[in-house]
């Protein structure tokens, strides 16, 4: 496949892991906001190709992982009732709520079903006339043009039996939060590739300004992560803090103009709960006055619900990129990905998963030995 | 007996989990296996049974044969390449060649639901016939159940299947050695996306086939070329990742493959790519993984090659000691990761 | 986060928010959401995440990766050069 390939040359990412390693002199740690990219990390090894001295910390950037227990509990809420089609992305049918996940509600009878794209669920809607069809919008500002499109489109159609379910999150507040925390360890940050390339970077520089923290716009193939760790770890040693572009293919300053004036029509931004972290202010989307219509919390009437984290599970602090997974005491052994605690360890993408699934044996070793 | 916890009518599957059947359940990964190793098969418990592979192999009045069963669940019920009658002959007789046994004979059981068009499951029925002539087999017995409209899904059929073993191997995961060669029979993932696309509205420059295949021409062969086989699975639900994480833990050895040798239509890889599919995690109907003594590899390339269904076999890693129980590989760019087993099915990656 | 895939345009119809086409994805082809890339057109290569078109992959700054990896390489040899 042409621009996907080629960026896994096995060849030219040993010349750049070289290069890594002669650059660097110092111990850095860097955080990769996007879960993307830690599943990339984990699934080629690129983390075991690194040189000691560089750690890298998995952030905040997995949707599924991010959304609040009370989102998923009216999620689960809103699919059990009869008259509702309720249509998610495939990860967050497993995310546990308080008591039971949304294969749970399906295997009882409710119509739960997984859709590739938002557009997906007007299609249902037309087809079920007599139904409910609420779509769980998570996501970051790269998801947001395409679930703003189907509010918008059904708003523009009369199409009256869709809603959305929004958990929409934003990135540049989280990693205010991440660098204003007594504990952080992040000395710099890869950036997400697909969210820049729907907002550009602009937002970006008075963080690094800011805080004094390299911040290097990522692509997601192991040849772009590893230059966007090369030019990061090259700014750390030259004492330099400033944001640049790795992945100038798909990513321009200004981002995606027409997509960014569609999330702007129909969502407003608001403080928004991250799982794990806690509330965060002006870090989340909810629906503009106009759209009210299509907003599922306020149609089903479950806005007001609240639900308490499990205590033992560490999920916020390893977002932050304070511990990591395997540094958690039920990492593996209470918290699998059969039985999680908590969503990093649900989704393919989650710091928990990825480090079991793909990492587990080198760090019961690691353990052992301590 | 401590605290009489030996014997006990209480679901041994933790509540904590799930106390109900998910789909994920029937996904060929870890749920499955959690039911099949806490409930099947300490209620069942034998010796047959605890080999864990894919049918049994039984000692009958001097005989030995092979026995298996398996049910068939597909939708859509025709699909590129073939449909749930080619499925459900080639799938029954790829586990007994599994066996390493000549297949002789099945059993086709036929839960039907109301309202089904005849037209349909005349077509279904004379796939099984051309499938069975093509693998040599004969349906000898068989059932028919009709269920009210809404309780099935047009047709589900179960078959089992005899064979004979005609070799004094032990085709198994306990025969798998340290040093043993791992060969698969072709390209992965051409069933799991065909059938994939079909549900997904997927469409193609040239259409994807299932890849479904009756194997035990193959399997004879190579047996016939007094190849020393140690071990033999199709690739079916879970794919190549789950087929070796079972053979890793039941061999208790460490199977080490690496990324660049395991070949991936590029179409296939494209449809994985958009869905954030993993290709080894794809089923197949018509590949199997062989485990074989590394002398033996090119004997056995030469064999494989040679037949329609094995056109692209190769090598794609080995077996060593350590670290053991546990799939390894080498990524395309060289770094190592473990290689484990879904929870229950892959799902659409989004995000 | 944000799972999206490069694939070229075969095909466009309709016109702005209910403008899409036909993308191949490696012999793939899905029909893709193209309102946020007015400016593309058959031929270009376009980034798509749930189903939208969400950037045109520029074709040039595609080779820039292995630029930069051969513009590493020629400054440490002039680096080595100089202390030397």
């Amino acid at each position: 496949m042409k621009f996907v390939d080629e960026y896994r040359d096995a060849i030219a990412a040993k010349q750049f892991v070289e290069a890594i390693a002669r650059v660097t002199t110092k111990e850095w740690t860097i955080m990769e906001i996007c879960g993307g990219q830690t599943h990339a990390i984990v699934k080629f090894g690129i983390d075991e190709l690194l040189p000691k001295n560089i750690t890298l910390v998995h952030g905040p950037g997995c949707p599924v992982c991010v959304t609040p227990i009370e989102l998923i509990d009216k999620a689960i809420e809103i699919a059990s009732r009869p008259d509702v089609i309720f249509c998610s992305f495939g990860d967050m049918l497993r995310v546990p709520g308080s008591q039971k996940d949304l294969f749970l509600v399906k295997a009882a009878g409710g119509d739960v079903r997984i859709v590739y794209s938002p557009l997906d669920c007007l299609k249902i809607a037309r087809e079920n006339p007599a139904k409910e069809i609420v779509f769980f919008a998570v996501g970051f500002e790269t998801t947001a043009p395409a679930n703003a499109m189907a509010v918008y489109q059904a708003y523009a159609q009369g199409i009256k039996n869709f809603s959305i379910l929004v958990s929409h999150v934003l990135v540049p507040p989280a990693m205010e939060a991440i660098l204003s925390s007594p504990l952080t360890r992040v000395q710099g940050f890869l950036a997400a590739g697909h969210v820049c390339t729907i907002m550009g970077y602009t937002e970006y520089e008075p963080i690094a300004a800011k805080y004094q923290v390299p911040i290097v716009v990522t692509g997601f193939e192991p040849l772009d992560i590893l230059q966007g760790v090369y030019m990061c770890i090259r700014q750390l040693e030259e004492e330099r803090a400033e944001v640049e572009n790795q992945y100038a293919r798909s990513v321009r300053k200004t981002g995606n103009e027409p997509a960014q004036q569609i999330i702007r029509e129909v969502f407003r931004i608001v403080p928004r709960k991250w799982r794990g972290v806690g509330e965060i202010a002006e870090s989340g989307l909810g629906m503009q006055e106009k759209y009210q219509a299509y907003d599922a919390e306020q149609k089903f009437g479950v806005a007001s619900y609240t639900a308490e984290e499990p205590s033992e599970c560490i999920s916020g602090l390893i977002m932050q990129g304070v511990k990591k997974p395997n540094e958690c005491s039920a990492f593996g052994t209470r918290c699998t990905p059969e039985n999680p605690l908590g969503a990093p360890m649900v989704s393919n993408e989650g710091a928990c998963a990825a480090y079991f699934r793909y990492r587990r044996v080198e760090l019961m070793a690691t353990q052992a030995e301590v | 007996m401590k605290n009489g916890k030996e014997f006990t009518l209480a679901c041994p599957i933790p509540i904590s989990q799930y106390p109900q059947v998910m789909l994920a359940h029937g996904g060929g990964g870890k749920l499955m296996h959690q039911l099949i190793e806490q409930m099947f098969v300490p209620a069942f418990h034998n010796s047959l049974l605890g080999v864990r592979h894919d049918g049994a192999t039984l000692n009958v009045g001097g005989a030995k044969l092979a026995f298996t069963t398996d049910s068939y669940v597909v939708r859509p019920l025709f699909f590129p390449g073939g449909d749930i009658g080619t499925l459900a002959i080639n799938g029954t007789v790829n586990d007994l060649a599994m066996c390493g046994a000549r297949p002789l004979y099945l059993s086709a059981g036929f839960i039907l639901e109301e309202g089904l068009e005849m037209e349909t499951l005349w077509r279904v029925i004379q796939s099984m016939r051309e499938a069975a002539d093509a693998a040599g087999v004969q349906l000898v017995t068989g059932d028919t159940k009709v269920v009210d409209k809404g309780k099935g899904d047009g047709i589900f059929i179960n078959t089992a299947g005899v064979g004979i073993i005609e070799h004094e191997l032990t085709i198994a995961p306990a025969s798998v050695q340290s040093g043993d060669a791992i060969l698969i029979s072709g390209d992965l993932g051409r069933h799991g996306i065909a059938i994939m696309a079909k549900r997904e509205g997927l469409e193609f420059e040239s259409e994807i086939e299932s890849d479904c295949a009756p194997l035990a021409g193959l399997v004879a062969q190579l047996l016939g070329a007094g190849l020393e086989i140690h071990c033999l699975r199709d690739l079916t639900r879970g794919g190549l990742a789950s087929a070796l994480v079972e053979i890793a833990e039941a061999a208790r050895v460490n199977v080490h493959v690496e990324e660049r040798f395991i070949p991936v239509r590029e179409d296939v890889r494209g449809a994985c790519e958009i869905l954030g599919f993993d290709p080894l995690y794809l089923a197949n109907e018509g590949r199997f993984v062989l485990f074989i003594p590394a002398s033996q590899t090119d004997a056995a390339l030469r064999v494989l090659t040679a037949h329609q269904f094995g056109e692209g076999a190769c090598v794609v890693g080995k077996v060593a000691a350590a670290p053991q129980a546990i799939v390894t590989m080498k990524s395309r760019i060289g770094g190592n990761r473990i290689v484990d087993m879904f929870s229950g099915e892959q799902l659409p990656r989004i995000c | 986060m944000c799972l999206a895939v490069p694939g070229k345009i075969m095909s466009i119809r309709g016109d702005d928010l209910l403008r899409s086409g036909k993308v191949n994805f490696g012999g793939i082809v899905k029909e893709v959401n193209l309102s946020y890339v007015p400016e593309a057109k058959p031929g270009d290569y376009v980034v798509v995440h749930v189903g939208f078109a969400i950037s045109i992959v520029d074709e040039q700054e595609a080779n820039q990766v292995f630029e930069y990896l051969k513009a590493i390489g020629e400054l440490e040899e002039l680096q080595e050069g100089g202390a030397a």
